[in-house]
């Protein structure tokens, strides 16, 4: 279990240096997207105009305050990952996205695409959001307000983290090991409970 | 008769909603702390000493826990030998959302289920959720807030299960819906279990349960042991904080239950994440107004 502090864009080696299991902590760059960004991104086909090679994406919507043509973060945390899966693939291969930041992890079949395109998805311990926007400089732009709170938002962070490589470019899955022992488990649980 | 008045009610909604976002419970602070120190995984250790020093810095620096507003649900409960006009109080409770959503600002997360348009006020068709209830107890009015976070309560369950199932059928699938719902619910979760009625009334006695104080017994012996089973049952799976695996996955399993059918047997989970946000506030006609959880 190694500790990295990187700063974004990340390249493909350093994606491809990480394990599941490893602790990064973050400087540069997070880019905010959730459902409706996603949707409107690939479902309705209109391009990002904003450069995501090497980028790491954040799942979110944040609480924001406008102060004239700015917004400040009032709380930023992240959301469910799972909702936004199908999506994985497309950022990572139409836009050169390296890093997912997520809670609860995503499918099997995201770990595809990290592993023939180098990218890891980076667990944040959900509902710590207080934390996570004491680790959030500025926002330095936002694409997309009509849909606010779900636009793209453009976040410099320093010391985003603790995060937990926890699907690594090589296939390795806290989330499908941890499920898989459970499995195992109730075997012994349902008959310690007489069923 | 004594009157309530509704401004007072909108007030108290509005900041309900603030203080439940910002500072969590004493039940649940205490639950999450206990799990901390009894925690054996490293990994699950140090994600539970991110939720105990995230909920240090949302109170020194007045920010919210989590960024999810959630689904706003109140619970107006009337006390006896008050004068009110209903409409007018739950038009307050609306109210009360919206003042705290424009003038905090709070995120809006309420949407229309098919244009998925954004009121951005935190209200919309029967939203924000009012339950009315009335008090055994006379001269004041109880509100209570819950702002329902959305990873967990897309994890909730219904299953009309047979009689032959039995209480194995319940317990199996209880456990099956904490390994499904995985890290996704932000766990250590409070697990609520909605036992008997019929489909509707199962997932109402699941939410009534998790407004309950963790660790809070059920008062019926049979039922605070089948919650003290499952709990341990619960966190033998390994699901562990966050899906990464460790011995806490839930801080309390809370049931309730009401009669049902002959031929049903029916049983509901919802899942409420690790800051099992709740306030309340007790209002009294002379303006006096109480604020606990």
């Amino acid at each position: 279990m190694a500790e990295y502090r990187l700063t974004t864009p990340l390249s493909e080696a350093q994606v491809r240096g990480l394990r599941a299991g490893d602790s990064v902590t973050l400087d540069g760059i997070v880019f905010g997207v959730r459902d409706a960004t996603l949707i409107r991104m690939f479902d309705q086909g209109q391009e990002a105009s904003v450069d995501l090679s090497g980028a790491v994406c954040l799942h979110t919507a944040p609480n924001v305050k406008k102060v004239g043509e700015r917004y400040e973060p009032l709380s930023v945390g992240t959301t469910t990952s799972m909702r936004m899966d199908r999506f994985t693939g497309p950022l990572l291969e139409r836009y050169g996205v390296r890093g997912i930041i997520g809670k609860g992890g995503l499918s099997a079949e995201s770990l595809k695409p990290f592993q023939r395109l180098g990218g890891v998805y980076l667990a944040i311990t959900g509902g710590a959001a207080a934390l996570e926007t004491t680790q959030i400089e500025a926002i330095e732009g936002v694409w997309w307000e009509d849909l606010m709170p779900e636009c793209l938002w453009k976040f410099r962070v320093r010391g985003l983290g603790p995060l937990t490589v926890a699907m690594d470019a090589h296939g390795g899955n806290l989330y499908a090991e941890v499920l898989g022992e459970a499995q195992r488990r109730l075997a012994d649980i349902y008959a310690r409970l007489g069923m | 008769m004594v009157t309530i008045d509704p401004t007072l009610v909108s007030q108290a909604a509005k900041e309900l909603y603030i203080r439940a976002l910002k500072v969590l419970p004493p039940d649940v602070k205490a639950a999450l702390a206990r799990a901390h120190d009894r925690e054996s995984h490293p990994r699950a250790r140090e994600i539970l000493g991110v939720m105990l020093k995230n909920l240090d810095v949302a109170e020194a620096r007045g920010l919210l826990v989590c960024q999810d507003t959630g689904t706003p649900v109140y619970k107006l409960r009337i006390g006896r030998g008050l004068e009110y006009d209903g409409p007018e109080l739950l038009a307050a409770i609306v109210e009360g959302v919206k003042q705290a959503t424009l003038e905090h600002p709070l995120r809006s997360s309420v949407c229309h289920p098919i244009d998925r348009s954004n009121p951005q006020t935190n209200t919309g068709r029967r939203i924000p959720i009012i339950d009315v209830e009335f008090l055994e107890e006379a001269g004041y009015l109880e509100l209570k807030m819950m702002p329902k976070g959305s990873g967990s309560e897309n994890m909730s369950f219904l299953k009309m299960l047979t009689p032959a199932d039995g209480l194995s059928g319940i317990k199996k699938f209880v456990l099956q819906c904490v390994v499904e719902a995985g890290g996704k619910p932000c766990p250590p979760t409070l697990v609520g279990v909605g036992i008997g009625g019929t489909s509707d009334l199962a997932m109402k006695l699941a939410k009534e349960a998790i407004w309950r104080p963790i660790g809070s017994s059920h008062p019926d012996s049979t039922i605070a042991a089948l919650e003290a089973e499952l709990l341990e049952a619960v966190n033998a799976t390994g699901i562990g904080p966050m899906g990464l695996g460790g011995d806490t996955t839930a801080l309390a399993v809370q049931i309730e239950y009401a009669h049902t059918h002959i031929t049903q047997n029916p049983v509901a989970v919802t899942l409420q994440c690790w800051r099992g946000e709740r306030a309340m506030a007790r209002i009294y006609p002379d303006g006096h107004v109480d604020h606990g959880w």
